[in-house]
């Protein structure tokens, strides 16, 4: 099966050219398969964030190669590597982070929005087919802020599902919710990942979460110790 | 979701939108800012309008003149140091020389409205035992009454002039004791005198020129004042009064007459005019400038209660450009908004200032004009400002980090 994302020697500083500079990723080499999920765990300050970072085309690496979906994106203008995550990429964030402006249905729209520039009935049925895979139909025209943390999580996967990415990125997904909505949550990426074949990069603190993925990636001060 | 919107507006009417509070805040500000703009143009546009109408339809843009007689004394020559006393000589009653020919080239000039010769003079109103030293102005009343609207001003009798009619003001028909249709002995020092008829009394508002004017034919003051042919002044208006000064020195420039223009005869209240205008220019921009802080301020704090929400945009894909037309827009709207709120209140404003407002004799303080265009203007150049004033923030907002956003 290809690669959806392939890093090659990934070093990262910050304070470059100072004399505080810091090397947090030490030359990272990581690959990950369609259909693969895979979970990045690692101690506080290990480089995880950043790493994940420069996976989602937020951050640029200080040196070495990364590919997603088989695209060299070392090169790319600033303009192309937005384009590129907006279609490639799909974000899940510790605190949900929907925009409390629109609703649960408007926010799972809203990455087709952005794309596309105007709303359309192709992407209200993409919306409403997405909130009925995360169980949350009803709630599609309630404001993000008065849902519970794990229904906004669900709500946010289904928005980070809704360009159809190769590669969802999740941060921390679980952080902010009771057990129940973890196990949840967990559950429906799990079958988001099985059923739809789209790959999964979660970082998480959670061990027992981490064990039940395809693939656990180590990373301790910088380097990926295991995996 | 409205589908004919773009993805940029309809983030930015959102936006607005969930923060009401600071949105009505900001909305009343401009809306009050625009209001005091408003009702200060139209107000004093409508007083400026009242003041120049008042003076310029009882006189000329422009008076030409004959020159000053001047006395040039004979010097003895070359080298020869003289101690002159050059006494200035008596000034006469005449005409300009070749006044058809100067009245002409002028009517002919583009910026010029409308050219009327007048022959004026001193001359004795008699009748009975009463008589009082009058000014006659002889003209065309078909070009004249189009400069001065005498027929505007006329409280009795009818607007006739034959060439032994005479038009007098309230003042003199009261010390003569004369009414319309009443006979009137007019004599100047030049020529013999003449029997002229009372067919109209004006009041032009002002005791002195009421007890003083007289109107009559160009050819019965030519008669009188022994003038045939002659004409002492020519009376232009222009189509821009504020360049009559222009105008006047230009004239006087290329023939040989003195050319006054009514800045030059009102100094005084032209420059009360000037500073009118430039006290009012002033108070509307800083009115403008605050209005333009005040969106800005409310923009930079929306741009930081919203960065988790730009960084959320940016990781979906937003452009930078989008970004910062979302924030655009938001100042382009409250600018608009707030406009079209405070047109509304200035123009109320107006109405019932310009209702309660009255001069000591209740005639009205000034025309209330409510002129489409200024309404026009103040929207646009609201829009204008607030997308300016939402350009720093809008900046910032599109130059935010989507790490830095997102990690708050």
């Amino acid at each position: 099966m290809a690669d959806v994302l392939v890093l090659e020697g990934i070093r990262k500083s910050f304070n470059i050219g100072t004399s505080v500079e810091t090397e947090v990723l030490h030359g990272i080499d990581l690959r990950v398969r369609a259909g693969e999920f895979v979970a990045i765990i690692g101690p506080s300050g290990s480089g995880k964030s950043t790493l994940l970072n420069i996976i989602g085309l937020l951050d640029r690496p200080t040196s070495g190669n990364l590919f997603i979906t088989g695209l060299d994106v070392s090169d790319l203008s600033d303009a192309a590597l937005t384009g590129l995550r907006g279609h490639a990429i799909g974000f899940v964030f510790q605190h949900h982070y929907l925009i409390s402006a629109f609703t649960a249905g408007e926010n799972v729209m809203m990455p087709m929005l952005v794309d596309r520039g105007r709303p359309s009935p192709a992407m209200e049925r993409r919306a409403d087919e997405l909130l009925s895979l995360v169980g949350l139909t009803k709630w599609r025209n309630n404001k993000a802020t008065n849902m519970s943390g794990g229904q906004q999580q669900r709500v946010a996967i289904a928005r980070a599902l809704a360009m159809k990415p190769a590669l969802v990125l999740a941060d921390e997904p679980t952080g902010n919710l009771d057990t129940a909505s973890a196990e949840a949550v967990f559950a429906l990426m799990r079958s988001i990942n099985r059923d739809q074949a789209t790959s999964f990069v979660i970082v998480t603190h959670n061990l027992s979460l981490a064990q039940r993925c395809d693939r656990i990636v180590q990373v301790v001060d910088g380097q990926i110790a295991s995996g | 979701m409205t589908r004919w919107l773009p993805f940029e507006w309809i983030a930015a009417l959102r936006f607005l939108a969930e923060g009401r509070l600071q949105t009505g805040f900001i909305l009343g500000g401009v809306s009050i800012g625009v209001a005091v703009i408003v009702f200060m143009s139209a107000m004093l546009a409508g007083l400026q309008a009242n003041f120049i109408r008042r003076v310029l339809t009882s006189q000329p843009h422009i008076q030409i003149l004959p020159p000053d007689e001047v006395a040039r004394p004979l010097r003895a020559g070359p080298g020869v140091v003289e101690a002159a006393i050059v006494q200035r000589p008596t000034q006469r009653v005449i005409s300009i020389d070749q006044w058809q020919r100067i009245a002409a080239e002028i009517s002919g000039r583009p910026d010029v409205n409308m050219v009327a010769p007048t022959a004026t003079g001193s001359a004795l109103a008699v009748r009975g035992s009463a008589s009082r030293s009058i000014n006659v102005t002889g003209m065309d009343p078909a070009l004249y009454f189009q400069i001065v609207r005498m027929p505007d001003y006329i409280v009795a009798g009818e607007m006739r002039l034959g060439s032994d009619d005479v038009i007098v003001g309230t003042e003199l028909a009261k010390e003569l004791g004369a009414s319309v249709g009443d006979k009137l002995n007019v004599a100047s020092a030049a020529a013999e005198g003449r029997s002229l008829t009372i067919t109209a009394i004006f009041d032009l508002g002002n005791k002195g020129v009421n007890g003083r004017n007289a109107y009559v034919a160009l050819r019965t003051a030519q008669s009188l004042l022994n003038l045939i042919g002659g004409a002492t002044t020519i009376d232009v208006t222009v189509k821009d009064i504020y360049a009559a000064e222009t105008i006047a020195q230009d004239i006087a420039a290329v023939s040989p007459v003195e050319a006054d223009s009514w800045i030059k005869t009102n100094a005084q209240f032209f420059t009360a005019v000037k500073a009118q205008q430039t006290s009012n220019t002033i108070i509307r921009l800083f009115v403008g400038l605050s209005v333009a802080f005040g969106i800005a301020a409310v923009l930079v704090v929306s741009v930081i209660q919203r960065s988790k929400d730009i960084g959320i945009l940016r990781a979906m894909g937003a452009r930078r450009a989008q970004v910062l037309r979302v924030f655009l827009i938001q100042g382009g709207v409250l600018g608009f908004a707030g406009s079209a709120f405070g047109s509304v209140l200035g123009a109320a404003a107006l109405v019932v200032w310009h209702r309660y407002a009255r001069q000591a004799d209740g005639a009205e303080l000034f025309p209330l004009i409510l002129e489409p265009t200024l309404f026009v203007a103040a929207m646009a150049l609201a829009t204008i400002t607030g997308v300016a004033a939402g350009t720093a923030p809008a900046l910032r907002a599109a130059k935010l980090d989507p790490v830095e956003a997102i990690r708050g």
